[in-house]
């Protein structure tokens, strides 16, 4: 795993260019600049995580889908797992911005919450 | 006749931090006319995360961000009325709206906030040769109708333009199991963000094909496939490079819009590069008392600098009214004039008055090309006051630089602001 390795940091819209050093003595993050960039560097080059949004169905809403994601980012493998649960799922209307979802996504122990307001359909 | 202090127009990113800054500045009587349903405009649909990182010092999506300032409006008791659209408004303030509700009416306002966001170019604006099947949208209306709505937009996918919407895109067909064979793009660089390029298509495994436009697609009722093809320096297709791609769709991210029939039809002068209203560094357009902010005025990459920008439209405006209209506070300078040169495709504002600026304006632009190692300067007529120094920067990133007051007054006679890009030796 030595070696030098270009990243662009996905923490924040700046996109900084990171170089990762992997040497014997440890991993060495230079071009960040934030803590978020060194932490991301470091992941990225052990253990590469996501966080993974998107949308579930919902009963009797005045809206056919509500929002979701991750509570926190997951690993990279188990982006397709976890999208096959959120696939699977479906909820009653109403959803509030935090509920839960999905308690424990494709085993990854990450809950899968709301990340917006749906109202219940009047024309029910 | 209906009157209030402040009329904004838009409910989205913009209005409603604009709404909410005249509000903290005092202002009791505002209202918010939006076209929608509800408020939030964009945001509604734009699930994905990465939102108020400058804001709110945490990542969120943007339903997320939305109703957090969904909420600040109605616990600020700021009246808003959707489902209203705006159809002109006459230069001394007058704002005709319809709605279901109330019909045609005509609201006149003491100060106006426009913020009306923009669109995307559609097919029409393109002249993309070939049939007119079913299966071709512009990223933002897949992305609504697979957000909002709830359809599966297709299987198979290839995009044109690599526009951040359009990447965005890329990974959402690619989780909801289809497969997007390509991103062409006709520039050599991404009109998006680098994460974006990371995190949406390199993550996936999808190429981006720099270069290339689409030169045919095939198709009876449903797209069937579209062919891509390299271009030349004049970005004209070569012949002889020509890719099929089976497809059942083809999206569109081609740029972004300002959306100002309504301020061409009050009249304002417009920025030509922008396609939004000349301002000055209070965010007022041409006309005294009408301000503009967050994409109407020129199409940002963040959320986050929309709402800065539209704050201070809000704070303006609330200003404006509360001197009782005068006919803008002027300090007796004459205006600065701020001129884009050398790389710099525009800058907004447009104009400063030194005299009367806030202690600090911010100066955002964009670049012409791929800029590697070049230095963003200021001049004050001839005079650099500063020099910084980009590692890259990007047509689809936007650039600031700070002015301070204090700095502007130090240059007696001042007329001219040059922010220009140049080559580090």
């Amino acid at each position: 795993m030595n070696g030098e390795k270009e990243l662009t940091c996905i923490g924040c819209p700046l996109g900084c260019l990171l170089t990762v050093n992997m040497t014997p003595e440890g991993i060495f993050v230079s071009g960040n600049t934030c803590p978020r960039g060194d932490v991301y560097a470091r992941k990225e080059v052990t253990n590469p995580t996501r966080i993974v949004t998107s949308t579930v169905r919902v009963q009797g809403g005045v809206i056919a889908r509500v929002s979701v994601k991750t509570e926190s980012d997951i690993p990279k493998e188990k982006i397709f797992a976890c999208m096959e649960e959120i696939r699977k799922t479906s909820v009653p209307a109403p959803v509030r911005i935090g509920d839960v979802i999905i308690r424990n996504c494709a085993g990854t122990g990450v809950r899968v919450v709301a990340t917006k307001d749906v109202e219940e359909s009047c024309d029910g | 006749m209906i009157c209030h202090d402040i009329v904004i127009i838009g409910g989205g990113p913009a209005g409603l931090a604009a709404a909410a800054a005249a509000r903290k500045n005092g202002m009791e009587d505002i209202l918010i006319l939006e076209r929608d349903r509800v408020l939030g405009g964009i945001l509604n649909q734009c699930i994905h995360n990465g939102f108020g990182l400058h804001t709110f010092k945490e990542e969120l999506t943007g339903p997320e961000y939305a109703s957090r300032y969904i909420r600040l409006v109605k616990e600020l008791g700021i009246s808003c009325r959707t489902g209203s659209m705006v159809l002109s408004i006459s230069r001394d303030k007058e704002v005709t709206v319809v709605s279901r509700e109330k019909g045609l009416q005509v609201i006149r306002a003491k100060a106006l906030i426009l913020a009306m966001g923009c669109r995307e170019r559609p097919r029409g604006a393109l002249n993309i040769p070939g049939c007119r099947p079913a299966g071709i949208y512009t990223a933002g209306t897949a992305q609504r109708l697979m957000n909002i709505e709830g359809y599966r937009v297709g299987k198979e996918a290839v995009i044109l333009g690599s526009g951040d919407i359009g990447l965005i895109m890329a990974r959402r067909m690619v989780l909801e199991g289809a497969k997007v064979k390509a991103v062409a793009e006709l520039m050599p660089y991404s009109g998006g963000l680098k994460r974006n390029i990371v995190q949406c298509l390199d993550d996936y495994g999808i190429p981006l094909k720099l270069g290339y436009t689409v030169v045919d697609i095939e198709g009876q009722d449903r797209v069937e496939g579209v062919t891509l093809a390299a271009v030349g320096p004049d970005r004209k297709p070569i012949a002889g490079t020509e890719e099929h791609y089976r497809c059942d769709t083809l999206l569109l991210s081609c740029g972004l819009i300002p959306e100002n029939e309504l301020s061409k039809g009050m009249g304002l002068p417009m920025n030509p590069v922008t396609s939004g209203p000349m301002v000055n560094d209070r965010l007022e357009t041409g006309a005294a008392g009408v301000f503009a902010c967050g994409n109407v005025l020129h199409v940002h990459d963040l959320v986050d600098y929309v709402s800065e920008e539209a704050a201070l439209a809000g704070e303006h405006a609330a200003r404006y009214v509360r001197n009782g209209g005068a006919e803008s506070e002027t300090s007796g300078h004459l205006p600065v004039i701020l001129r884009a040169e050398n790389g710099v495709r525009y800058t907004v504002p447009q104009s400063l008055d030194p005299g009367a600026m806030a202690e600090k304006v911010t100066v955002r632009f964009r670049v012409s090309d791929v800029y590697k190692g070049r230095s963003v300067c200021v001049y004050l007529d001839k005079t650099c006051i500063s020099r910084q120094k980009r590692r890259v920067m990007t047509p689809g990133e936007m650039e600031q630089v700070t002015l301070t007051r204090e700095r502007l007054l130090q240059a007696p006679g001042l007329k001219e602001i040059t922010i220009r890009t140049e080559v580090e030796e």
